[in-house]
């Protein structure tokens, strides 16, 4: 395999993995407010490919890019609101159960709706510029979706160790009944988490399926489920953790298809997923919790 | 077949009562997912030929529909409820994975099933009961070596999905005949299914070097590994099979699938047929009306050509009997819209002659025929 061969398989590793982080932060997001495992990401992360699709076929891009990172959000508050909020005095249980409901009931509507043919996605002008250097060849958006997904997770980050609404949320992680107590809105709270966790699926969206082109009512099944083992690898609950997790799983997936293990690639992601569980089940970053009484 | 008898009510009465008594009377579909094109041309082909004629008694055709939604546990699903429907043929499917998966249905239950482009040995293979109006595999992929051979290429690369038979079927016989026509095959690539990111095999495929790949493979993933080949800077002729002749791959792929090359079993620019002829016109119009494109892609032909041999093996049993339209189909022997229909001893059809077309001002083009002893 040439130098070249492999710094092309690279990018496109880091590209995927850039990606996945995106996603995998909205998982780790809701589970450290919640303990909620939000199935129906994955699903959220599919629709806002929809989105953009619609919302472009009528407007220029940077309006069509406006309309999916408000709708997106807007979606995943009105999927809290309705098949969460119901549910916050239930057994954890019945609330996850109501988690893969929504997951099936937005694959089945989408299907409904907008047929099981796979949509192209369509092109944004810029995105899709390709550079070449020497035998080297990737479209913009390959390079761009690391950088964005590094500044995305620093933003947050300081979004959350440096504002109120930030120090909020971690209160309300730590423990629920004594945010309410201090006075924490706690439903806004949580709006405010499901609608960080949307926003970043839409973008991760928008860089995932520029790349890859085209959309179908499951296209968000797998990359959901994989998104998932990337934030239980780094640690459910942490946010660097999603992403090196999703950067891990990315790369290590590349690199299996490139080296000809194709049919391993997405074994690989839950047998690493198993492993992690038996071994550290806390994951990379994970702190060790202390259940309370 | 179905009873709604056509003339006086006592007819129809009787017909009604045959039927309850009987219980299989209804010429039954089983379809895949892609859309309106394929349950569309067998209702249009209802429309054409509504009625059958038993025992000198005119019956019309009733269509029962299922989806497999292209997937094989689906389409076991879907064979089971049309046998529990009790149709007496089955049309379908056009995937040569679901219609395996569904083929020991029909055979257990002695229900006749008649394949469009399922081009898979396997689906008639050791299966009394399924029949095929299509090529196979075997011809195709020799078809395609042939082809790129005598555009002189030398070094191919070969791209199948997993687990699909369709796909690694065609790519090893093309492979096969690539290898044997004095080619080399550079690189052998596979990709799981819902797979929508080629890059890391199509950059293997890039350092491989080779002249044409060959990448048989459904509608979904075409225009994602010709888009993400091209955007890589592979410059190299891409091919396919049957399935790849489908306008919502140029319409997604754009200007990238240009030069894309692909077998096929008919061209509506050329009817071999005068029911070819017939079918063209009446068509385009019935798609037209339903607000299609007005493009006949050849599985709608052989869709079509299905349920005309449908119709003429019930007529030629006089029963709506599984058993006995199996038997009358091997006497079927009709001028069809793709050619001429006689099945050989393994219910395939016998045909030798398939259609190269290339993919030129985002139209599929014929380029020429190739016919394979």
């Amino acid at each position: 395999m040439s130098m070249t061969t492999i710094l092309q398989h690279c990018l496109t590793g880091i590209s995927l993995g850039g990606a996945y982080a995106l996603i995998a932060i909205g998982y780790t997001l809701v589970y450290g407010i919640l303990r909620l495992i939000n199935f129906a990401h994955g699903d959220i992360f599919m629709m806002a490919g929809y989105f953009m699709i619609f919302s472009l076929a009528s407007f220029p891009w940077p309006v069509a890019i406006l309309i999916t990172l408000v709708v997106t959000p807007v979606m995943g508050i009105a999927i809290e609101r309705v098949a969460y909020k119901p549910l916050r005095e239930a057994p954890r249980m019945s609330i996850m159960i109501s988690a893969i409901g929504v997951s099936y009931l937005l694959q089945n509507l989408s299907t409904y709706l907008f047929t099981a043919i796979p949509r192209g996605y369509p092109e944004i002008p810029f995105l899709k510029r390709i550079f070449r250097v020497g035998e080297l060849s990737a479209s913009f958006v390959t390079i761009l979706t690391p950088v964005l997904t590094i500044i995305l997770v620093m933003v947050l980050m300081t979004l959350i160790n440096r504002t109120k609404t930030g120090m909020a949320m971690r209160a309300v992680s730590k423990d629920f009944e004594t945010a309410k107590l201090m006075g924490i809105n706690i439903n806004l709270i949580i709006s405010v988490t499901f609608a960080i966790g949307s926003l970043l699926a839409a973008v991760g969206s928008i860089l995932y399926f520029t790349d890859r082109m085209s959309v179908t009512p499951f296209s968000g099944t797998l990359p959901g489920l994989k998104c998932f083992v990337a934030a239980v690898f780094g640690g459910i609950g942490n946010i660097p953790g999603a992403v090196v997790g999703g950067f891990f799983i990315g790369i290590v997936e590349t690199l299996l298809v490139a080296l000809g293990y194709s049919t391993f690639s997405d074994a690989f992601t839950f047998l690493l997923l198993i492993i992690m569980l038996l071994v550290r089940p806390t994951g990379l970053f994970g702190e060790r919790s202390v259940e309370k009484v | 077949m179905t009873a709604e008898a056509a003339r006086s009510p006592g007819a129809r009465a009787w017909a009604r009562f045959r039927r309850n008594r009987l219980g299989f009377y209804s010429l039954v579909l089983f379809v895949v997912l892609y859309a309106f094109a394929t349950f569309s041309v067998i209702r249009y082909a209802n429309k054409v030929y509504p009625t059958v004629v038993i025992d000198g008694e005119t019956y019309t055709v009733r269509l029962v529909e299922a989806d497999n939604k292209s997937d094989k546990t689906e389409a076991v699903t879907a064979a089971q409820s049309l046998i529990s429907s009790g149709a007496s043929v089955i049309i379908g499917s056009y995937g040569s994975g679901v219609s395996i998966a569904a083929g020991d249905i029909f055979n257990d239950n002695k229900v006749p099933a008649i394949g469009a482009s399922c081009t898979n040995p396997q689906v008639t293979a050791g299966n009394d009961y399924y029949f095929r109006v299509c090529f196979l595999d075997p011809f195709q992929g020799t078809v395609m070596a042939n082809y790129a051979i005598q555009e002189g290429a030398k070094k191919a690369a070969v791209i199948t999905q997993l687990g699909d038979d369709y796909s690694s079927g065609l790519g090893n016989f093309f492979a096969r005949a690539f290898r044997s026509l004095g080619g080399s095959v550079v690189s052998e690539q596979q990709f799981q299914t819902n797979a929508t990111d080629f890059k890391s095999i199509l950059t293997n495929i890039k350092a491989a070097n080779p002249d044409v790949i060959f990448a048989p493979s459904s509608i979904a993933t075409a225009p994602l590994i010709i888009k993400q080949a091209r955007e890589l800077g592979i410059t190299a002729k891409i091919m396919a099979g049957d399935t790849w002749e489908n306008s919502s791959i140029i319409e997604n792929a754009g200007v990238s699938a240009e030069g894309v090359v692909l077998s096929t079993f008919f061209d509506d620019a050329d009817p071999a047929t005068a029911e070819a002829g017939t079918f063209i016109s009446g068509f385009k119009t019935f798609l037209v009306e339903n607000k299609q494109p007005d493009i006949i892609p050849a599985v709608s032909a052989l869709g079509y050509d299905a349920y005309l041999t449908a119709l003429r093996a019930i007529e030629i049993a006089n029963s709506t009997k599984g058993s006995a339209i199996r038997d009358a189909l091997e006497k079927v022997d009709i001028e069809g819209v793709t050619g001429r229909i006689i099945f050989d001893e393994n219910g395939d059809a016998d045909k030798d002659m398939a259609f190269i077309k290339v993919v030129e001002n985002g139209q599929f083009k014929f380029l020429k025929t190739v016919s394979v002893i």
